[in-house]
């Protein structure tokens, strides 16, 4: 039992906290964390629940690998319905926390209702209290975790918590712990501070014991280890260059969506890209990037450690800024780069910085200046109404309009719609590079066909880290696929998705699938946790999730219309690399998807597939 | 031979598997506050340190106890806390000038370092390289290497 089979209840309407215990009989067909707080979620939430309402539930659930010696094994997921998509959400954190609350003695918490006034809870092993919040509502991310640190007197507390611009209603905020380790997407932050939940601090002492067969267990989490260490992606990609490894080579490739995706290559790509972080500024003679950094567990150890230049216009008179924090990874530097066309690399490590500090999804940030951009350009938004002048390329629009998101003032009102609803109240819905309300992340899917399928079928809306085919169509990982075909892609995008599913639901990093498969996972799985957790096991529960999810989003609303590309991507064709003329072949892909997911041409799971699965 | 524990803090990510490994090894639970070794995050300069007893020969702690429960074995040199005989006084965490002896509510006995009999899991654990086990006399050799590779040997031309 690597689960410690208890959970938290937290009635925020009324003031109550409950104990119950695990509900095994799940947690042997959804493993944890992803799978098995999303089970909860649908057993206890109706579909039709507006996200923002007190009716809406939030769950913080760890796997059963979290806290333990497996690699990375330190994630947690939070699972809701999503603030900006109206569709199930988990989005998952690294970092300490996920790894402290399993430590403390619990898999899971589950917030309902909603509190009269701002609060915080407070776990301490099995001492768990609601505080209010009163001194720590209106400040940041950053503050919140000082001062908790400071009133409780314990140092080694972890905190997680909303920032200023969740409580401001922006509809992509993010749960951060650690500073800068986020729950990112989908809004999950915002859940949050509409039931005026403001962090939750942890201090786990009793760790994580009862590993089914401890012996077995060590020997494969070595094993598993050593494949990490002697895996090119894994061993020295990303601890030297992080995932901005990627920077340079998905423009080659002509899949950088650039300038809201007018453009597949951005001429600026490498002045924001790995090799510019490590390089020594002009202007002070110190590189952006200070060193890499793991999260709870990982041998990895891809986190980027930045310092910005001191005497940069957008720091140099805010010594708050001059120290080390969280740096910029692949899809931030995309989403606040060349989603904007904006190439100074100091205003996009100020923008992320900022993200962190007021818990906001950069991608989603990012992608939506780019919309206001075009907007800007086409004379549909215009400098009175922005605050700026803010044509593609302006850094200064970008950390201007990211200071008034992390505030929710001014026009950060409207940059806090997202995308898809702030292009609508301008009349444009069509340049809303979004999927299902979410925006898309730092892949082309006119030069990757693949990652339009995986958009467009995402159950949290567009979405990398649901199947990130990349592997295979870009760095050949299981196997080499061409990334301007469509041929083959259905079958690979389901494949990825169902196990995916297990990567999260373990409590791992999905990171350790450039050089784990679920054969290098099923070992540590088995080892820990009684349960069937072989290969083929694996594979109907990571499906089972996969529908599961699914369901949920029918159940709410979503249909096969909306498994769909923006126009942009299926009728302008990539203007320049090796994709030119090209559109994402959505078109072909999808009837063959549903086909291999065993649903009908509505995008629906059959009675044969939900009884397969038992669903 | 006799080894020490050796860190090299400029190679730690702060992963803490040598947190958990200590934990596991001496409580059988994967609980890094029970670790006898202490990663610290200095982030505002990104820095981060492991941190335990270095076993000092004249150990402030031994010298301190006043039930003599700490004693050193002969082989590793590890100063070793005798439980049945420690009355967790503490007299011993406010001797050590390191901090690196601590008091644990749960058994109210002290713990530290024991050098796991010569074998010690956090080393073992360590990805990186930044704990690592090696000979006590020369805990400076790779630092002295790193140094000596930069001394130009090359003759001067005449």
């Amino acid at each position: 039992m690597s689960w410690q089979r208890k959970i938290l209840r937290v009635d925020l309407t009324a003031g109550t906290i409950a104990e119950e215990p695990l509900n095994m009989e799940w947690a042997l067909d959804y493993l944890g964390s992803r799978g098995l707080g999303t089970k909860y979620f649908v057993e206890e939430v109706g579909a039709g629940v507006d996200p923002l309402s007190p009716a809406n539930k939030l769950i913080f659930a760890t796997g059963p690998l979290t806290g333990t010696m497996a690699s990375t094994g330190g994630r947690y997921t939070v699972i809701t319905k999503g603030a900006l998509t109206g569709a199930i959400a988990c989005s998952n954190s690294g970092g300490y926390w996920g790894a402290e609350l399993k430590a403390a003695g619990w898999d899971m918490v589950i917030f309902e209702g909603k509190s009269p006034k701002p609060v915080y809870l407070q776990i301490s092993d099995d001492e768990v209290t609601l505080h209010d919040a009163a001194e720590i509502w209106g400040t940041t991310v950053w503050h919140t975790e000082e001062h908790l640190k400071k009133k409780h007197q314990d140092p080694l507390m972890r905190v997680t918590s909303v920032g200023r611009s969740a409580e401001q209603g922006c509809l992509y905020a993010a749960v951060v712990n650690d500073l800068h380790r986020a729950a990112g997407r989908s809004g999950v932050g915002t859940v949050m501070a509409s039931k005026n939940l403001k962090a939750i601090a942890v201090r786990g002492t009793k760790g994580v014991a009862g590993i089914k067969d401890p012996k077995a267990f060590m020997a494969a989490t070595k094993a598993a280890k050593k494949v990490l260490a002697d895996n090119a992606v894994t061993g020295q990609g990303l601890p030297a260059y992080g995932t901005q490894v990627l920077m340079n080579v998905i423009n080659e490739m002509g899949a950088l969506p650039t300038r809201n995706h007018k453009d597949v290559q951005f001429e600026g790509a490498r002045d924001i890209s790995a090799e510019a972080m490590a390089e020594k500024r002009e202007t002070d003679g110190k590189a952006n990037l200070v060193t890499n950094q793991a999260c709870f567990g990982c041998t990895i150890a891809c986190g980027r450690i930045s310092q910005m230049d001191k005497g940069h216009y957008t720091v140099q008179n805010q010594p708050q800024y001059w120290g080390a924090s969280g740096g910029l990874e692949y899809e931030a530097a995309w989403a606040l780069g060349a989603a904007n066309g904006v190439d100074d690399l100091e205003a996009l490590t100020y923008a992320n910085f900022l993200a962190n500090e007021d818990g906001f999804d950069p991608i989603s940030f990012g992608a939506t200046v780019g919309a206001v951009m075009e907007l800007y350009e086409m004379g549909v938004l215009t400098k009175e109404q922005i605050g700026i002048e803010a044509p593609f390329g302006s850094a200064k629009a970008l950390t201007f309009l990211a200071e008034l998101t992390a505030k929710g003032e001014g026009f950060g009102k409207e940059m806090g719609l997202g995308s898809k609803r702030l292009t609508e109240k301008y009349g444009h819905p069509e340049l809303s590079m979004s999927v299902k309300g979410q925006e898309f992340p730092a892949y082309d899917s006119r030069g990757i066909q693949g990652m339009g399928l995986t958009y467009a079928t995402s159950n949290r809306g567009a979405c990398h880290l649901r199947s990130y085919t990349v592997a295979s169509e870009v760095l050949g990982i299981p196997i080499k696929t061409d990334p301007l075909a469509t041929e083959g892609k259905a079958g690979l995008v389901k494949a990825f998705q169902d196990a995916t599913a297990i990567f999260d639901s373990a409590g791992i990093c999905l990171f350790t699938s450039f050089a784990w498969s679920l054969v290098d996972v099923a070992p540590q799985l088995q080892a820990s946790c009684e349960g069937d957790w072989s290969l083929d096991n694996l594979a109907v529960v990571g499906e089972r999730i996969w529908n599961m999810e699914r369901m949920f989003n029918n159940a709410a609303g979503f249909t096969s219309k909306d498994d769909c590309l923006p126009k942009r991507l299926v009728t302008e064709p990539a203007k320049t690399g090796p994709a030119k003329g090209l559109v994402n072949g959505l078109d072909k892909m999808l009837p063959e998807y549903y086909a291999a997911r065993g649903w009908t041409q509505d995008g629906i799971p059959t009675p044969e597939t939900k009884g397969r699965l038992g669903l | 031979m006799m080894n020490s524990l050796h860190i090299d803090a400029s190679k730690c990510t702060g992963c803490l598997q040598c947190e958990m490994a200590c934990s596991f090894e001496n409580y059988g639970v994967f609980a890094t506050a029970k670790s006898r070794i202490k990663v610290f995050d200095f982030h505002a300069t990104g820095r981060k340190v492991p941190y335990t007893c270095t076993q000092c020969d004249e150990a402030w702690c031994m010298h301190a106890c006043p039930v003599g429960a700490i004693s050193e074995d002969k082989k590793t040199g590890a100063k070793i806390v005798n439980e049945t005989t420690c009355v967790g006084c503490k007299v011993c965490t406010i001797a050590c000038p390191f901090g690196t002896i601590n008091y644990m509510a749960e058994t109210g006995k002290v713990q530290k370092c024991d050098l796991c009999a010569g074998a010690p899991a956090c080393a073992d654990a360590c990805p990186t390289g930044a704990i690592t086990f090696v000979d006590s006399n020369w805990t400076g050799l790779d630092r002295m290497r790193t140094w000596a590779a930069k001394l130009d040997t090359t003759a001067p031309e005449a």
